[in-house]
């Protein structure tokens, strides 16, 4: 009692705490406000007032009549695809490269700007550079091929970075005593170096999916035939404003979200068995030593 | 026996780096290898012919639209970096000492990351229904006669490209700062409290200088982001705003592969220069 008596705020909170959730109302707001709007009705426009209450836009997100020019549904799937090859391949290229950089290999540092350049260059100067690479070919880019590359390009940095603060994290002592208990390479990485950063791989696989699902300025221009879900909607945005936007945008935002909650998930019931496994083997040490 | 197990490990190194090496080699290295060839090919006004000529910089440098383009850069770039600094470092010093339990922190912090992970074209689009002619802000500035005209200069203007920034953006500053506060020893501050020092002096002489390296990270980001943006440039921005980006796009749109690849070159060259130097300054690598 007499402790909350004497804490005292540090002076500026207010304005900061304020500060705080105002940035979330910021951040938030517009998307919750595509969110409402899109239930408007058939007649609707593009702001409020709402026009009527309805799930027409969704209906026409899920089901495009024969009329509608816009169809989302065949841009998700390949979203959807290509989001998993280039989390798949984020995944795997970013951890064997930092089992690599743990030993740092001949040319690391040169490796290590490469992958700090594929973060800073330009969208633009990549879309360009892989479709006039394909040109040279003599072959077109799609979004299974150059638009892979160019999200890899922008996934894989993320990848690495976090792998490399995971690998930087990982106590060499473990994997000498599972050496030492006579563990051969192959039982050490999968048995000890893997599970201990699996909540790691867990995050790369997150960026990688995330990034590419949402990918656009560096696939615009080098998606080829056909388009992937984000190019499909700028597109949508340039020829017609309707609120199929906003209810195409509330969705794909829900799938996002539900991406996130489940890699969280995961990873919670990681930590979670981990103590869990953790305490059950304190509690049988403390009852093997009591009785 | 020691140096076979060392050659072996090489090996294996060598091994586990090369399927990223071949990746970045093939959708990095190689397009940029292309673009500065292309920069060198002659562009004949509707066609491109290989050549090696530097007429393409020279129209690049001598043209007053590149120096116009790239104020405009350097001025968007300029200001969401002053913002994002000020925001983000506000945000992120809230997070760490203004707030005590751990949980509270790491979920407001996920709050702030959350977006992130959602589509920046929607976020984009999402500003419409607020700035627009008939959006919820004019409505509110009619409806309380702020203003009797619907204000025009929300939508489709720089200050709806700063605002979509500054929403997107901030994150990029707030991360890093979060990690180098959370890991300032709170010893110091107490120390510094001791040594009579005031509350700015801290935040000047004990905060501010050991966040240096995470403002370094913040700005790679932020420079490099808005440097290449031209999504919600084209988006929210209403051909009113004309960055080295958006000429380079408008460029290749129109199949002038030549000049758009002497504009990209030097945009390269220019964030290399910038984000080279901060690097210089802060060891990254030591970062992670």
């Amino acid at each position: 009692m007499s402790q909350r008596a004497e804490f005292r705020r540090a002076p500026g909170y207010w304005p900061r705490a304020a500060l705080f959730y105002v940035y979330l109302l910021f951040l938030y707001g517009p998307i919750l406000i595509i969110a409402v709007l899109s239930f408007q009705g058939p007649l609707a426009s593009m702001t409020f007032p709402m026009q009527g209450l309805s799930l027409h836009w969704f209906s026409e997100v899920v089901d495009p009549g024969g009329f509608s020019r816009q169809d989302f549904r065949m841009p998700f799937v390949r979203s959807l695809i290509l989001a998993i090859i280039v989390m798949v391949l984020t995944m795997g290229l970013s951890f064997l490269a930092g089992l690599a950089f743990r030993k740092s290999f001949k040319g690391n540092i040169v490796v290590f700007y490469v992958v700090v350049a594929s973060l800073i260059a330009p969208s633009a100067l990549i879309s360009l550079g892989i479709g006039l690479g394909f040109n040279e070919l003599g072959l077109q880019s799609q979004w299974y091929t150059g638009a892979l590359g160019a999200h890899l390009s922008w996934t894989l940095p993320f990848g690495v970075l976090i792998m490399l603060a995971i690998f930087s994290r990982l106590d060499p002592s473990l994997e000498e005593a599972a050496r030492d208990q006579g563990a051969t390479e192959w039982q050490t990485l999968r048995n000890v170096i893997v599970p201990i950063t699996l909540p790691g791989l867990i995050g790369v696989a997150l960026f990688g999916f995330t990034l590419s699902y949402d990918e656009y300025p560096r696939t615009s221009t080098i998606v080829g035939e056909f388009n992937t879900l984000p190019v499909e909607v700028m597109n949508t945005i340039n020829i017609a404003a309707t609120p199929v936007i906003y209810a195409i945008g509330t969705m794909t935002t829900l799938f996002s979200l539900l991406v996130i909650f489940a890699s969280f998930l995961a990873v919670y019931i990681i930590q979670k068995r981990r103590t869990g496994a953790g305490l059950g083997i304190a509690r049988k040490a403390a009852k093997a030593d009591s009785s | 026996m020691v140096r076979v197990i060392t050659s072996a490990l090489r090996y294996r190194a060598a091994l586990q780096i090369s399927p990223l090496s071949l990746a970045l080699l093939f959708f990095l290295v190689g397009p940029v290898i292309m673009i500065m060839i292309m920069s060198f090919y002659e562009f004949t006004g509707f066609m491109t012919v290989p050549d090696a000529t530097l007429e393409n910089y020279i129209e690049l440098f001598t043209s007053s639209l590149t120096g116009v383009n790239y104020l405009q850069t350097l001025k968007m770039v300029g200001i969401t970096w002053v913002v994002t600094l000020v925001l983000g470092f506000t945000l992120a010093y809230f997070l760490v000492f203004d707030l005590v339990e751990l949980r509270t922190k790491l979920l407001l912090f996920l709050l702030c990351v959350v977006p992130f992970w959602t589509s920046s074209v929607i976020r984009m689009v999402a500003w419409v229904p607020f700035l627009g002619k008939e959006g919820i802000i004019n409505k509110f500035v009619i409806w309380t006669g702020i203003s009797a005209e619907p204000l025009q200069f929300l939508l489709f203007s720089e200050f709806a490209v700063f605002l979509s920034y500054i929403q997107i953006f901030t994150l990029f500053m707030m991360a890093p700062l979060f990690n180098v506060m959370a890991r300032i020893n709170r010893d110091l501050i107490e120390a510094a409290r001791d040594n009579g020092a005031s509350g700015i002096q801290i935040l000047w002489h004990v905060i501010i200088p050991l966040c240096k390296p995470g403002i370094a990270i913040g700005t790679i980001f932020v420079v490099s982001l808005v440097a290449s943006d031209f999504a919600a440039v084209s988006l929210l921005g209403g051909q009113r705003v004309g960055t080295v980006s958006i000429s380079m796009i408008i460029q290749m749109n129109m199949a002038q592969y030549p000049p758009s690849s002497a504009t990209g070159v030097i945009l390269l060259v220019v964030v290399l220069l910038i984000v080279g130097g901060i690097m210089r300054m802060v060891d990254v690598r030591k970062q992670l």
